[in-house]
Order: structure tokens, then C-alpha cells, then sequence
């Protein structure tokens, strides 16, 4: 059987049990309801929530709120990691400060940040940058570190002989051959960032702005299912969708430059 | 492309490089290693001498303090009668390895050399690099990724590189020694017929001897522990030359057999 249509069909089949268990099918005479909506929602309860909310723009406004958020905590922990990443890999003294810190810091979740980010930054934009920023940073930073390292020195030598000046040769040479290490270190950043974003969002409440997580949240506090379930769906889809639209085709350019993809 | 090239000819004459008593140690877990020990050599314009000798012996350290990655701890280093004082586009490196950048395409690669050449427009850079690759035969693939290159190729591409910034000297470590035998014989026709028309100044390193008598007006013999400079040999075969050729296979024997004397001696001490 054709691979698409294995998991088509193993989809299908796993929302037919779903629609099956909460009522959805009684229709077609199968009258089964093993649990109320506040606990398990049915499909088209979920799906009308869906409709709904994007006509009337309440999730759309959600996303556009969260991916903002997103989009320039990400890119700050971007423009700070890089370059800190190229000086720890570069001086000694950069790498046994920031780079043990930052060691130290990437195995701290992002979210246990957000006790303090409350009280430095209060129930603000501020705060949940912040987390995204802490989540992003150390991973940018190390994975850029060690791209960095992992550069064949022969590279470099090449470069000098060539009348190349150092910063040339750190910006044309060392960078862009590290660069495979850089954005699989920027697609754990992203990750991170995402997830950490998530977390802060269901336990901050921001007056700027509702996220998806704060929607999340107060699907739960008003026994909404349907709005909690909708909400997951949407958080996989914006995880898939960057996935495929930022770090897809970069990957694939990088294999097809390297050579890296002939199996 | 024929006037560019007497234009540059006369622009950059090839120079000429003396060594005296150049000195080097490295340290290693079992003490110092001697890698050059009172070693002189004087090399003219416009030559091609090749360092023949076993692993150790120093030959590589040589080449690496011509181009000035690594400084000797004692002795004068000059180049027209000027100190090396660190790298420069006047002496070119080609690896072992081929040491292409993979990000970049083959004409890019040849660029980047010419980049740091100051003086020309980017237009004049690319008409330079797409001589250089059509020196080296590699024209049709300017736009192909080094990964697609077979060895040969891309160590024509890695000469092609050498050559646009137009070098007074090229250095050459260990160039061909991953290539096939086949490839080599090619490429060692390619090489003599590109001195022939560049008249540069080559300093080639090997440990294949027939391949160091087939290129060199000189062949430079390097002993180990201590590195040392033994003995050279005049290379007066006509050229161009095949590795096959009998006189030769007969000189390189002779050559063989000198270094496997030392060798020994090295190993008896």
C-alpha cells in the first residue's frame, strides 16, 4: 500500500474512534457517550469552536499575538547567541565565562524563568520575551560554538595563504562552513523558543495582548474542551508549518551544498 | 587571453627564496621533535624543485614557513631579499586536501582568492577565474557544487585557485597523493605544460620519488629525526616528461636508493 495512503487512512480511522466515543456518529446508530463534553469534546464540537473563532477573528488575532512574540524573541536570541557563540569559539576567556554559563543554562526549561521575568518585568510583553529570549539564546549560542570548532582548520589556513584578513576570514570562511551546526542550533533555538512560549503564555496573563496559551488557559478555567482541543490543533499546525516554510528549504540547500544528502 | 597573460608575466616576474639555517622544533609527548635542523636552501626564479623525503622529515614544515604559517625558531627567511613575516598572496598553497569551500561553486571558489586582490573590478576577477579554469580544463562545471567534483577534478579546481591571484611562488603539499594513479599521470601533464606557460616558481612536496623526477628541474632530499636537507639532484631530462619514461625510472631508482640509506641510518640510531 502506497505511503500516503497508510497514513491517510490511520488518521481518518483514529478521528472516526474519537467521533465514535463522544456521539458524534448517532446518526448512523451508534449511540455512544463514555464521556461529557467537558471532559472529552467531540469532533464537530471542536471543529464548530474552529469555524467560529476564525470567522470572527478571535484566532487569528490569537496568532498573530503569540507568532509576534514568537518571531521577535526568537530573532533577538538570534542576533545575541550568533555572535556570542562566533566569540566563545574564538577566545578562550569568552568560552570559560558565558559558554560554561551558557552550558549551565540550556539545561534550565525556559519556563522555570517566568517566576522571576513576573516580578523584573510584572505581567507584561516584556516578561514573556524575556522567556522566549532565555530559551532561544544558550542553544544558539553552543550550537554556534560548536560549529565554530568543528570547522576544518584547513579551511582557514586556506583562507590566510589566500591574503584573507582574520575578520574576513571569520565572516566568508569559518561562519558559512559552520553554518550546517548553526542552523540545526537555530532550529533547537526555535524549538525551544516555541515550547517556552507556550508554557509562559498559560501561566502569564497579559493585558497587551491573548496568545493561543492564554486561550489554552482559560479553556480550562471555563471547562471548555472543545476550546482547549482546538487550540492544541493549532499550536501543531504553527509547529508544522515552520518547520516546513523556514527550515525545510534551508536544510535542503545546505544538503545539496555539502553533499550531504546522498544516502 | 594570450596578452593578459605576457601582461601579467611581466607584472609579477616569479621571485626567488633563500633559506639559511632554519631551525624548527614541535614539541610532542616524547620530548621535542627536530622537524628542521640547520636546513638551506636557495631556490631561483622560475624553478621547480620538489622535497622528497619519508613522513617526519620536515619537508611539509619547510613549505608551511614559505608560506609563512609557522615561524622558524631560528634562521633568515627571504623572499627577493625580503623577511616572511606571515601568509601572503605572493605564495599560493595547494593542499593535500583539497581544502575547497563546499558552500561556495567552483567559479566562486577560484574567486575568492582574486577577492583580496585589490585593483580590479569584479568583472576583470571573473574573466580572470574563467581563465584560470579553463587553464585547468574545468570551464564547463564553473557552476557545479565541489561535492559533485570527482578527486582529480577538484584538485584542478584547488590549482585553479592557486593560480588566479597569479602567486610568485606556488606551493604545493602532497598535491596529488590521494588522487588515483590514473588522474596523476593526467594531471602531471597538466601541471608541467602550466609551468611551461606561468613560469612560476614551484616548490612541490612529495614522497613519491618518480613523481618529484618527473616534475622537478631539482629534487631536494629530506632525512629524518633531525629534519635535514642531505642531498639534491639536477633533473636535466627533457620535458615534457612521462612518469614511464626509462631514464626516468632510472634516476628515481637511484634516488631510492640514497633515501632508504638514511632512512636506515635514522632507524639504527
Amino acid at each position: 500500500m502506497n505511503r500516503s495512503l497508510i497514513s491517510t487512512s490511520f488518521f481518518v480511522i483514529l478521528i472516526l474512534i474519537w467521533a465514535a466515543c463522544t456521539g458524534d456518529l448517532s446518526g448512523i446508530g451508534i449511540n455512544l457517550k463514555l464521556w461529557p463534553d467537558y471532559v472529552m469534546p467531540p469532533p464537530s464540537g471542536v471543529f464548530e469552536y474552529l469555524w467560529d473563532n476564525s470567522i470572527n477573528g478571535k484566532i487569528p488575532m490569537a496568532m498573530l499575538v503569540t507568532l509576534r512574540r514568537l518571531f521577535i524573541g526568537y530573532f533577538i536570541g538570534l542576533v545575541i547567541g550568533v555572535p556570542l557563540g562566533m566569540l566563545a569559539a574564538r577566545f578562550r576567556a569568552v568560552n570559560d565565562t558565558l559558554g560554561v554559563m551558557g552550558l549551565g543554562l540550556q539545561a534550565l526549561p525556559s519556563v522555570c524563568w517566568v517566576p522571576l521575568a513576573c516580578i523584573w518585568f510584572g505581567q507584561s510583553e516584556a516578561a514573556l520575551l524575556f522567556v522566549v529570549i532565555m530559551g532561544t539564546l544558550w542553544s544558539v549560542l553552543l550550537s554556534t560554538q560548536n560549529g565554530m570548532n568543528n570547522v576544518p582548520p584547513i579551511y582557514a589556513r586556506a583562507a590566510r595563504t589566500m591574503g584573507a584578513s582574520s575578520f574576513y576570514t571569520l565572516v566568508f570562511v569559518t561562519l558559512p562552513a559552520s553554518l550546517p551546526f548553526v542552523v540545526s542550533g537555530m532550529k533547537q533555538g526555535w524549538a525551544f523558543a516555541w515550547r517556552s512560549l507556550m508554557a509562559a503564555e498559560i501561566y502569564v496573563a497579559v493585558a497587551s495582548g491573548f496568545g493561543l496559551g492564554q486561550h489554552l488557559h482559560y479553556g480550562r478555567e471555563l471547562q471548555r474542551m472543545y476550546q482547549v482541543i482546538g487550540i492544541m490543533f493549532i499550536i501543531i499546525l504553527i509547529g508544522l508549518l515552520a518547520d516546513k516554510i523556514l527550515f525545510s528549504p534551508t536544510e535542503k540547500w545546505l544538503h545539496r551544498k555539502w553533499g550531504t544528502d546522498k544516502k | 587571453m594570450e596578452e593578459r597573460l605576457k601582461l601579467e608575466i611581466q607584472a609579477y616576474p616569479a621571485a626567488k627564496l633563500s633559506m639559511e639555517h632554519i631551525f624548527k622544533e614541535f614539541p610532542s609527548n616524547r620530548g621535542t621533535v627536530k622537524a628542521l635542523d640547520d636546513a638551506s636552501i636557495t631556490i631561483n626564479e622560475g624553478e621547480f624543485v620538489c622535497f622528497v623525503g619519508p613522513s617526519g622529515c620536515g619537508k611539509s614544515t619547510m613549505l608551511n614557513i614559505i608560506a609563512g604559517l609557522e615561524k622558524p625558531d631560528s634562521g633568515i627567511a627571504l623572499i627577493d631579499g625580503l623577511p616572511i613575516t606571515g601568509p601572503g598572496r605572493d605564495r599560493l598553497v595547494m593542499f593535500q586536501e583539497h581544502a575547497l569551500f563546499p558552500w561556495l561553486d567552483v567559479i566562486s571558489n577560484v574567486m575568492f582568492g582574486l577577492k583580496q586582490k585589490p585593483n580590479l573590478t569584479d568583472s576583470e576577477r571573473l574573466e580572470v577565474a574563467k581563465y584560470y579554469l579553463y587553464l585547468v580544463k574545468m570551464d564547463k562545471f564553473s557552476k557545479s557544487n565541489i561535492h559533485e567534483l570527482s578527486g582529480g577534478m577538484r584538485q584542478r579546481v584547488a590549482l585553479a585557485r592557486a593560480l588566479a591571484p597569479n602567486p610568485k611562488i606556488l606551493l604545493m603539499d602532497e598535491p596529488f597523493s590521494a588522487l588515483d594513479a590514473m588522474t596523476r599521470e593526467q594531471l602531471y601533464g597538466d601541471i608541467q605544460n602550466i609551468w611551461k606557460k606561468r613560469r612560476k616558481t614551484i616548490i612541490f612536496v612529495t614522497h613519491n620519488v618518480r613523481e618529484a623526477v618527473c616534475l622537478g628541474d631539482r629534487v631536494i632530499l629530506f632525512s629524518p629525526h633531525p629534519g635535514r636537507i642531505r642531498r639534491e639532484f639536477k633533473v636535466d631530462l627533457p620535458r615534457p616528461r612521462n612518469i614511464n619514461d626509462h631514464d626516468l625510472a632510472d634516476l628515481s631508482q637511484q634516488i631510492t636508493a640514497e633515501l632508504k640509506g638514511y632512512q636506515c641510518a635514522a632507524e639504527c640510531d
